[in-house]
């Protein structure tokens, strides 16, 4: 536990140094919003769209960021010293908690603007929002990091990982969607609790493979 | 070679019978199919649609299984047999997406409409392009089959949200979608006795026609590779 969390604050450390991530990914989510913004023009567009159009904008900022991880190690060329120093899954641990620091810290900014550049989005049932952005942002940092893994090993690195992870991250995405929706709609808890349910089901599936598997990817 | 010549008479009498028995309000010969409300004329695509997306299922329960098998042992024949068992899922799984969207744009009056159901299919086709983009993309023979053997499990994980979850829960246009009074044509049984025969017997002729398939592939494989590494000696 305390080795993966000091992988975890060296990988914090060599960010905040370099600002790398958070700046290009910054400019990421505003460049986005301002193409969607153009792209509507003077159109108002309905509530579900801009439910939907919200986890668009989650979804590639999210492609852009999260392989960063295992790819700058293999770039930079410290992958086989991360491989001496640690156990499988110690590194793992130690990526999926930078990741989730980064997706959480990514989506709460993608929200924020969001809500201010759209007046559609309007949350009526804000506790429900809440619930399902946590869970769906835990979700997609799993799904994210085991294939960021797997594509840090393969070549075609950046063109690879959006083409691997939508399948993976769909049903996530799709039930995202929808709990969302109910959000901006002002539906109970007692009528989503079906999707929350698959969220969380979806979590933790996720998690128990992706540490089942990472030996296997790591390991050359 | 004698069941082959029993798959190719079953495969026949099935297409033959699937196609040219009329549908009918009451039934009274042996060769006559029932009217399903709902339905009508265009049920008899049901006795190649769904086989083939039911194939499509199997091929991708046997190559998480092969890579399964794969991680364990390490043995290259079970990649190839993964490999095969993909590329007729692939092929299976476009199938199940034409014959799906034909079958839409008669009872559904478009030939696509992001039901729950139609969109698992094309996710599923999504997975089998995703796995093979990955595998052309290395070079290394172990690397690429450990890796496509990872990706493997992870989608085959995700796999039950798409085909089981999802179109029962949210609402959508195919049999058995939340809004639905009834669970399909198959499990209320509005089909009547010789039209489940011929169904059933589809379902199994298209299975065994699916391992076959499989076996030449594989082997056709394995016997490629040793080939390529001058295992076998050409005479």
């Amino acid at each position: 536990m305390n080795k993966s969390y000091s992988l975890f604050k060296k990988d914090l450390h060599s960010e905040l140094r370099t600002r790398y991530a958070i700046n290009s990914l910054t400019m990421f989510i505003i460049v986005t919003l301002s193409v969607i913004l153009f792209s509507i023009g003077n159109e108002t567009i309905s509530q579900s769209l801009t439910g939907g159009l919200f986890w668009v904008v989650i979804f590639f900022t999210s492609m852009s960021g999260l392989s960063r991880v295992f790819v700058s190690e293999e770039e930079r060329g410290t992958s086989l010293t991360l491989q001496l120093i640690a156990a499988p899954s110690t590194v793992f641990s130690g990526k999926l908690l930078f990741n989730l620091i980064l997706v959480f810290a990514m989506n709460t900014v993608i929200a924020i603007l969001y809500s201010a550049l759209f007046e559609a989005f309007v949350l009526k049932n804000f506790a429900l929002f809440l619930v399902s952005f946590i869970l769906g942002n835990i979700g997609l940092a799993f799904a994210s990091t085991i294939i960021a893994a797997i594509i840090s090993k393969a070549g075609a690195k950046g063109t690879l990982y959006p083409v691997l992870s939508f399948p993976i991250l769909l049903p996530l995405i799709l039930t995202s969607v929808q709990l969302t929706l109910f959000s901006i709609d002002g539906t109970s808890f007692e009528t989503a609790k079906f999707e929350l349910a698959i969220v969380v089901c979806y979590d933790v599936i996720i998690l128990t493979v992706s540490y089942l598997l990472f030996d296997f990817i790591w390991k050359e | 070679m004698i069941w082959k010549i029993f798959l190719f008479l079953l495969l026949c009498f099935v297409s033959v019978a699937g196609i040219s028995f009329p549908i009918v309000d009451n039934p009274q010969a042996w060769y006559e199919f029932p009217f399903i409300k709902g339905l009508e004329q265009n049920a008899k695509i049901i006795f190649f649609h769904v086989p083939t997306a039911w194939l499509t299922v199997i091929a991708f329960f046997m190559t998480a299984i092969y890579s399964f098998k794969y991680l364990r042992k390490k043995n290259l024949d079970d990649d190839a047999k993964s490999y095969a068992a993909a590329q007729l899922g692939i092929i299976f799984c476009i199938l199940a997406t034409i014959t799906g969207s034909v079958w839409a744009k008669f009872a559904w009056g478009a030939f696509w409409s992001w039901d729950p159901r139609q969109t698992s299919i094309f996710a599923l086709l999504l997975i089998y392009g995703a796995w093979f983009a990955l595998r052309s993309s290395i070079e290394s023979e172990e690397k690429r089959a450990t890796l496509s053997s990872v990706y493997a499990i992870i989608a085959f994980v995700t796999v039950p949200f798409f085909i089981f979850i999802l179109p029962r829960i949210m609402t959508g246009l195919h049999p058995g979608s939340a809004d639905d009074t009834n669970a399909g044509p198959i499990i209320d049984f509005k089909m009547n006795a010789n039209m489940q025969l011929i169904f059933f017997l589809s379902l199994i002729g298209f299975t065994i026609l699916y391992f076959w398939m499989w076996r030449l592939g594989y082997k056709s494989l394995i016997y490629r590779d040793k080939l390529n590494k001058q295992l076998i000696i050409r005479s």
